[in-house]
């Protein structure tokens, strides 16, 4: 790795995290309510506001009860979840990445999106689709727990033990959805249940806003202030562990606490792939690989691309809608690789 | 007693005793070297006195306190303990690497940048220039003592290090025994597993010799590291000179069975792999005007 390349990311790391966090704040603001006057009824930067203020109850609304509905029933809510998932989704991937030590983690390493998967699949053909919620977070902490006991009975409990749990649990799982679709998906359920299953995020109204940005309040906010211990892990457990950090509460902490954000998140969203594997190598780029700065900053980065990637789901083949799951998956996958290619210390 | 008091220590692991009951000494503001060959159970006895890993049984105390029984926070204000070969996936810069040692002392969400002593840990292993380059750049030699910067970040009481001069070039190698023995004249207990014998000879007050897990001699490095001892611990042969420039002993080292005007390829066959290829001794060079004590 060159040095000048180095020299060139350290000034950059230079500015300061307030102002990062700042300019990316405003920007999040300003994406969510550009992203709302997108689409099919022509609606303005201005009105967005005013809508969204009176129903806060300050001044009139400008808007006829139909434009409104649009504003304030579908596309507010659709782009707040969106802006919640992206942002729990970075930053739970940037949390396993540093817990397992492992570039390649992503929020989904120990099961949760094809234990969420089943669940929600087995409530979609049962016709209860109000549970989905529900049953997708229930199957997702059923796949973790799954995972761990198969990792505490290998012995001790290590990262990568931990792991290879949650792939075979990932695997086992995911067979009983194909099994189960393959039986007995027919006709139009099938693309709602393929929609899901790829990620999508419209079906979220204001119920998935309250549990998405309710998880980034409960799980989010706590790991984003653990920054500074996961720093410490930098050289390792003893090194972590001779600087005064309780090692194993941390990191089962760590990992509980935002196994319970991905799985919120892909309860109101299904999977959605490659936000929480990316945007922390993306933001890394940015302001170094310090944790007390990437955490933070990657929830708000991936706020935003959620909210455009979203964005571009229900508008490029309108009136047609893309599972935004494709979406980020077409943008990550090259993303992903252009930053292999210039940080090869990652691997 | 004041100082560091480990007794009875015992560590296994995986079914393995490495460490077996031992007791060891260190007074306050010594240096203390730590020898003994690979596999001696050194770096466990390191983590087990800095209470990373516990032992099975036995006792760790500092001034008196019980170190292993005592919240972690406060034994990382106490006690810092610097690793063999650090290495981090992560890119960092050096100076935030050297921050990490101010965790012990912080809040864990104030921002608190104590540049002083930061600066200050650097400068003190001649690492200034070096702040704001990626730790992962470094040379093993740099790396060691960025490593070292961020132990003395921590303000301890107690340094613990393991092989400290690993990768260091001659003149590091005395330099950073040089400031141990500073830190020790101010107060500060200091133990160093070593590798180097002539290291130890010149640098250490104490000697602590380990082998198989088990203590096999400790004391005042002059009475302690003999020629039989040497002999007996290693398997080569050792002849303890005076070095007139540091008044310290030297310590030369030899295959055993060496005759003067043999072949090396006929001993160095025979020798014990851990023994060194010829009489050489990092001592016999003359210190760059860097006397201890």
């Amino acid at each position: 790795m060159g040095r000048d390349v180095e020299g060139s990311r350290q000034a950059r790391s230079r500015v300061p995290l307030g102002l990062w966090a700042a300019g990316l704040g405003l920007l999040l603001v300003a994406s969510v309510t550009l992203a709302v006057t997108i689409g099919p009824a022509d609606i303005r930067f201005d009105e967005v506001w005013a809508s969204i203020l009176s129903h806060l109850g300050i001044g009139a609304n400008p808007l006829t009860d139909l434009r409104d509905g649009i504003v304030w029933e579908l596309r507010l809510p659709r782009i707040l979840t969106a802006a919640a998932v992206g942002a729990g989704l970075a930053l739970s991937g940037a949390v396993m990445q540093a817990i397992t030590r492992n570039p390649l983690a992503d929020p989904y390493l120990l099961g949760l999106s094809s234990g969420a998967s089943l669940g929600a699949v087995s409530v979609l053909l049962l016709g209860l689709a109000v549970l989905l919620p529900l049953a997708a977070f229930l199957g997702s902490m059923l796949a973790l727990g799954l995972t761990l006991l198969l990792a505490s009975s290998l012995g001790r409990i290590t990262p990568t033990r931990t792991v290879l749990a949650g792939l075979a649990v990932s695997a086992l799982a995911s067979a009983i959805t194909s099994l189960v679709i393959f039986w007995a998906v027919t006709g139009d359920s099938y693309r709602e249940i393929l929609g899901w299953l790829l990620g999508s995020l419209a079906g979220a109204r204001w119920p998935a806003v309250a549990i998405s940005f309710g998880a980034i309040l409960i799980a989010g906010v706590p790991i984003m202030l653990t920054g500074k211990l996961l720093d410490a892990f930098a050289f390792g457990d003893v090194s972590a562990s001779s600087l005064g950090v309780n090692v194993s509460a941390t990191r089962w902490g760590l990992l509980g606490a935002s196994a319970l954000l991905t799985g919120a998140m892909v309860s109101v969203s299904g999977s959605i792939g490659f936000v929480g594997l990316v945007l922390p190598h993306a933001v890394r780029l940015l302001v170094g690989s310090g944790h007390r700065a990437l955490l933070p900053l990657s929830a708000l980065v991936g706020g935003i691309f959620l909210v455009w990637a979203d964005t571009l789901a229900r508008t490029v083949f309108d009136p047609r809608e893309l599972p935004v799951g494709i979406v980020t998956a077409i943008i990550g996958a090259p993303v992903f690789a252009v930053l292999l290619a210039r940080r090869r210390g990652l691997t | 007693m004041s100082g560091l008091e480990g007794s009875r220590i015992t560590v296994s692991a995986g079914g393995a005793l490495l460490i077996d009951g031992v007791s060891v000494e260190a007074p306050d503001g010594t240096l203390t070297a730590l020898i003994g060959p690979n596999g001696a159970g050194k770096s466990t006895l390191l983590r087990a006195l800095a209470a990373v890993q516990r032992p099975r049984e036995g006792s760790v105390r500092f001034d008196g306190d019980d170190l292993l029984g005592m919240p972690r926070r406060q034994r990382a204000r106490l006690a810092a303990l610097v690793e063999q070969d650090a290495a981090t996936d992560l890119a960092m810069p050096v100076t935030s690497v050297v921050e990490l040692g101010r965790l012990p002392h912080q809040s864990l969400w104030a921002v608190d940048p104590a540049d002083t002593i930061v600066t200050g840990a650097l400068d003190a292993v001649g690492m200034s220039d070096f702040a704001a380059r990626d730790f992962g750049t470094l040379s093993g030699g740099e790396r060691q003592r960025v490593m070292l910067a961020r132990a003395l970040a921590q303000q301890p009481r107690l340094l613990l290090l393991d092989e400290p001069t690993n990768h260091l070039d001659i003149g590091a190698q005395l330099a950073v025994l040089g400031l141990l023995r500073t830190l020790a004249g101010d107060g500060m207990t200091v133990v160093a597993a070593l590798h180097d014998l002539g290291l130890a000879a010149t640098y250490a007050d104490n000697v602590i010799v380990l082998r198989a897990g088990r203590v096999v001699a400790a004391g005042p490095t002059v009475d302690t590291l003999t020629p039989e001892l040497i002999r007996e611990v290693y398997g080569v042969e050792a002849v303890v000179l005076h070095n007139p420039v540091t008044g310290r002993p030297v310590i030369a080292l030899s295959p055993l069975g060496w005759r003067r005007g043999a072949q090396m390829t006929s001993t160095s066959s025979t020798a014990p792999s851990r023994a060194r290829p010829a009489t050489t001794s990092a001592s016999i060079r003359r210190p760059p005007k860097l006397s201890p004590g």
